[in-house]
């Protein structure tokens, strides 16, 4: 069995990430060790909670270098849910002064309401329209509804973008470069699209 | 397009489910964990549940109660009552809660806020506001599950934890609560107007066109209760009826 390590930060719900893995038949373990990384087969970093503290809290623990040897040089998959997509961009709004992990070029910039009722928290279910031929979303139908609780987004170049979703004009909702992924919805809590995008990702 | 949301309410209180009229005569309705386990069975779009007892009762929220219905639960969770500091709220998260409800904090330690929002970000924060009007025209927010006045409006409030970092403001009608005679949707209206994040509607649902009345005052979500626990009303038929009268919904 491959082993799933989902990076713990001290900052939000990792319950949940892990039966949801638990449930598609992977190997989850969670973490704060950076040596635990040489034994991992896929990397989840999950997240609610606040940039600048979350980048503070990899730093620390030596998790942050460890994260981009085992992701950016020996090419493990990847895959960063909410604040954890974010935190793979350079930095930008959200993070003040902090940098992010710096993997992709991108920036982490606020939701600006284009209509009058668009809230910011953008809360809810909203609808994925990923690229084609994106293989975690195998199976999945375009415009499935995935559940969104964010403030700030990712900006990205466009060979970057794997997805979008219709809220504040439309943002990218999916990254994608090679093996490094990142989802700005919560797969975990989005039930059966959801769990058949955590299948497709633990097959990869 | 954003999906309204329905968000079944679980009040929680010595062991079990209630469900009440006007935060009081509290009648029994099964137990949380069933509750929960049908709802998630139902692929609901949010739970919210609430301990309505904690605070009054001095006690911290009972975080293995929480960690046992999360481990239900694949879908976002709401969970308040008890909760007095981030240590808490920490707790709250690590056993599978999403989000934090805050009530009579946010007026007793209204700072708690900015340090939830500062720490786990504003997303994971919502404040409860429970309001009662108070003769004719004005509204006066309760705490400690709707015993306590505090001289405050309910809009002043919903404005100041805004700013403090709130993420969504959840609008109780203590006066509507379980008469299932509709909204009070002059309250939603006039909070809805007042603040940018999004306000989740609660207090007397009766039926689909009840919702559909909040929605139409400015609610982005839907609490019901009483309509769920006492009806045959789903929350899935709820969706296809506000679907019918144009508003987007997750079926």
């Amino acid at each position: 069995m491959t082993r799933t390590v989902i990076i713990d930060y001290g900052l939000c719900n990792l319950d949940s990430i892990a039966r949801a893995i638990e449930d598609c038949g992977g190997d989850p373990f969670v973490t704060a060790d950076p040596k635990a990384l040489r034994q991992a087969s896929k990397v989840v970093l999950p997240g609610v909670g606040a940039f600048s503290e979350a980048m503070n809290n990899l730093r620390k623990s030596g998790m942050s270098d460890a994260l981009s040897q085992c992701v950016v040089e020996r090419g493990i998959p990847f895959l960063g849910i909410c604040l954890g997509m974010h935190l793979i961009a350079q930095g930008g709004e959200e993070s003040g002064e902090a940098e992010g992990l710096g993997w992709i070029n991108a920036k982490v910039m606020k939701m600006k309401p284009q209509l009058p009722e668009e809230r910011i928290p953008h809360v809810g279910w909203n609808e994925v329209n990923a690229i084609e031929g994106m293989p975690i979303f195998e199976g999945i139908r375009p415009g499935a509804d995935f559940y969104f609780v964010h403030s700030y987004y990712v900006q990205c170049a466009p060979r970057l973008v794997a997805g979008t979703t219709p809220y504040c004009g439309g943002f990218t909702s999916v990254v994608a470069d090679k093996n490094i992924m990142g989802v700005q919805f919560h797969p975990e809590k989005s039930q059966k699209p959801g769990f058949r995008l955590i299948q497709n990702f633990l097959a990869l | 397009m954003l999906k309204t949301r329905i968000m079944p309410t679980l009040l929680y209180k010595d062991t079990t489910l209630v469900k009440g009229a006007g935060f009081d005569s509290w009648r029994r309705v099964g137990s949380a964990m069933q509750a929960v386990k049908v709802y998630n069975m139902r692929e609901v779009d949010e739970l919210v549940f609430l301990d309505i007892a904690a605070t009054r009762e001095g006690r911290a929220p009972d975080f293995d109660l929480i960690d046992d219905l999360a481990d239900e639960c694949f879908m976002p969770l709401a969970v308040g009552g008890g909760i007095r500091n981030l240590d808490d709220v920490r707790k709250l998260l690590q056993v599978g809660a999403d989000k934090i409800v805050v009530n009579t904090a946010a007026v007793s330690r209204p700072q708690l806020i900015g340090e939830i929002a500062k720490q786990f970000g504003s997303q994971c924060v919502v404040v409860s506001i429970d309001v009662k009007k108070n003769g004719q025209e004005s509204y006066e927010v309760y705490v400690e599950s709707g015993t306590q006045p505090t001289g405050l409006g309910p809009i002043a409030l919903a404005q100041r934890v805004e700013s403090l970092g709130a993420g969504e403001i959840l609008i109780t009608s203590v006066d509507r609560d379980g008469t299932m005679q509709g909204y009070d949707v002059d309250l939603i209206s006039q909070v809805a107007e007042a603040v940018s994040i999004p306000v989740i509607a609660s207090g007397g649902a009766g039926n689909y066109a009840h919702m559909a009345e909040a929605l139409r005052a400015g609610a982005s979500a839907l609490a019901a209760a009483s309509m769920f626990h006492f009806t045959e009303q789903t929350p899935c038929e709820a969706k296809l009826y506000l679907r019918e009268q144009g508003f987007a919904t997750r079926i």
